[in-house]
């Protein structure tokens, strides 16, 4: 059976798909000044600190933008596929997939809530729902 | 005492391959092709090449290169990085080597089977764990795999905030066509595009379609830099380089560039911009001609913002007055781009920026062309270029 493309994963990410597979959204936490940042990096931009930790998003947040791939389809995934950008209310921005809706209800500044969903593989990956869906 | 490239170098000639689907050759030929063509061009023999500069995406080494065009000793050579944003960078290296006394004779090339060999967005996964395939992993497992589908999260939200219609980008892809069917050199050279086609088409990436997006093609396209003083004993009438940069900046992603503050504008490309205007001492007004890289058109009316040619969220006031058409303000990738001509990741629009100067563009506008705007690619690191007559 064909499944979604997984991640490479190295020093830099794995802790995240980790805390996914743990049922959890997770952003990287500067613990030099408390910063929060996503994508995660090994050294904070502002304080240059090395020591971070992560922090377990709400899953709350807002839609700030959206696209809806139609084609062409690559084995593994469900078409069509509404791809989201979501502004958290921890203050970070995510990429992720907007599910249990179709492409005509999505809309900018949309509230949505994130839930794991696991793959028939057992592969685990944050996606959002709409909020009035939840 | 810093060294400015203004009027210091000149591409002195360009070369192309045929561009087709399948061109049943390798990487190495195309390459070898198109660098003989642009000697041919110059008037000078390829044994006088002693740099090269290409892509770090380009199949073909350097040294491949130089032993098959009979180049004799190479005192220069490197890569850049970012697929289409390389573009106008390949030519920032040449120019630098020239200016600084690195090399006299400097081609820059990118040649590719990007139909019938590998083509964009076939996704990455494994055990790896280079910074930049960390990178696409936020990416790949939702399943954006391909340049439209992170371009058009941007296009998105920059069309929504400002009024842009699929009708604007339809017009962006016509005029582009309409350029391409006086070149026989263009995919879309006899294929007329209306804008009932254009909006029926197959969508894509919401809110793009095909006719949103560049070509896949097999061809190869070089071009040869050397000092301006040189350049004007050769054959062809130098393309006196103004000013060029690269560019590259905060919060900067190779093409997914999703989490900065606003999502409406190019910052890379507004630093180019100034960067170049200011090298060059000139600004959008100067401009006569532009080929401004399209992978998508939504780029072309974003960029319009980013070099100056109108106010922000105004681009699309450019785009319905026509300004991209040969008659208009800023007649745009007059050879039809690579949405209308190749994709050869945007050498070839470089290429056009100089037939322009010479007047000798298929789709060279009547005015006089004194000074022609060059970018490469769009949501990625990048740079910008501006062409001028020889002085």
């Amino acid at each position: 059976m064909d499944s979604r493309i997984k991640p490479p994963m190295g020093h830099d990410n794995a802790w995240w798909w980790q805390m996914a597979e743990e049922g959890k959204l997770g952003i990287q936490r500067c613990r030099g000044c408390q910063s929060l940042r996503h994508p995660p990096r090994p050294m904070c931009g502002q304080c240059h600190s090395l020591d971070w930790d992560a922090v377990e998003a709400s899953g709350k947040g807002t839609i700030c933008s959206y696209t809806v791939l139609r084609h062409p389809q690559f084995p593994g995934y469900e078409y069509p596929l509404i791809i989201i950008l979501v502004d958290l209310e921890e203050g970070t921005r995510v990429t992720s997939q907007l599910v249990g809706c179709t492409p005509e209800d999505v809309d900018f500044d949309l509230p949505v809530e994130m839930l794991i969903q696991e793959d028939p593989d057992g592969f685990k990956l944050p996606v959002f729902k709409l909020a009035e869906f939840a | 005492m810093p060294i400015s490239l203004k009027n210091e170098t000149a591409i002195a000639g360009i070369g192309l391959t045929e561009f087709t689907k399948h061109s049943g050759v390798s990487e190495l030929s195309l390459a070898a092709q198109c660098i003989k063509a642009a000697c041919d061009d110059a008037g000078v023999s390829p044994a006088e090449i002693d740099g090269l500069v290409s892509y770090t995406l380009d199949s073909t080494d350097e040294i491949e290169v130089a032993r098959a065009v009979g180049a004799a000793d190479l005192s220069f050579f490197s890569r850049i990085n970012y697929g289409g944003g390389a573009a106008v960078g390949t030519i920032a290296q040449a120019a630098m080597a020239v200016a600084t006394g690195q090399a006299s004779t400097v081609v820059c090339y990118r040649a590719m089977n990007g139909r019938s060999g590998k083509r964009m967005g076939q996704g990455v996964s494994g055990e790896i764990s280079s910074s930049d395939l960390i990178h696409w992993s936020w990416y790949t497992p939702y399943g954006m795999l391909i340049p439209g589908s992170w371009i058009a999260m941007i296009a998105n939200k920059y069309m929504h905030r400002y009024g842009v219609t699929r009708e604007d980008l339809g017009r962006v892809a016509i005029s582009q066509r309409n350029h391409a069917l006086r070149n026989p050199r263009a995919y879309g050279y006899g294929k007329p595009l209306t804008m009932e086609q254009y909006l029926s088409s197959k969508q894509i990436a919401e809110p793009l379609c095909l006719y949103d997006f560049c070509q896949e093609t097999d061809g190869g396209c070089a071009i040869l830099v050397t000092s301006a003083e040189r350049a004007r004993d050769l054959k062809q009438q130098p393309a006196v380089i103004r000013g060029v940069t690269q560019a590259s900046t905060r919060g900067q992603e190779q093409m997914t560039s999703y989490y900065r503050d606003d999502l409406l504008s190019l910052p890379e490309m507004e630093m180019a911009a100034r960067r170049v205007y200011a090298m060059a001492g000139l600004g959008p007004e100067d401009i006569d001609a532009a080929c401004l890289y399209d992978a998508f058109t939504s780029e072309i009316i974003m960029q319009l913002e980013s070099f100056g040619f109108c106010g922000t969220g105004e681009g699309k006031y450019l785009v319905r007055e026509g300004a991209l058409d040969i008659d208009g303000r800023l007649p745009n990738n007059t050879h039809g781009g690579l949405i209308s001509e190749a994709y050869i990741h945007g050498m070839n629009n470089i290429a056009e920026g100089v037939r322009l100067i010479r007047g000798e563009s298929t789709g060279q506008p009547a005015k006089s062309v004194e000074h022609v705007l060059v970018s490469s690619g769009v949501g990625v690191p990048t740079g910008a270029m501006i062409l001028g007559q020889a002085v």
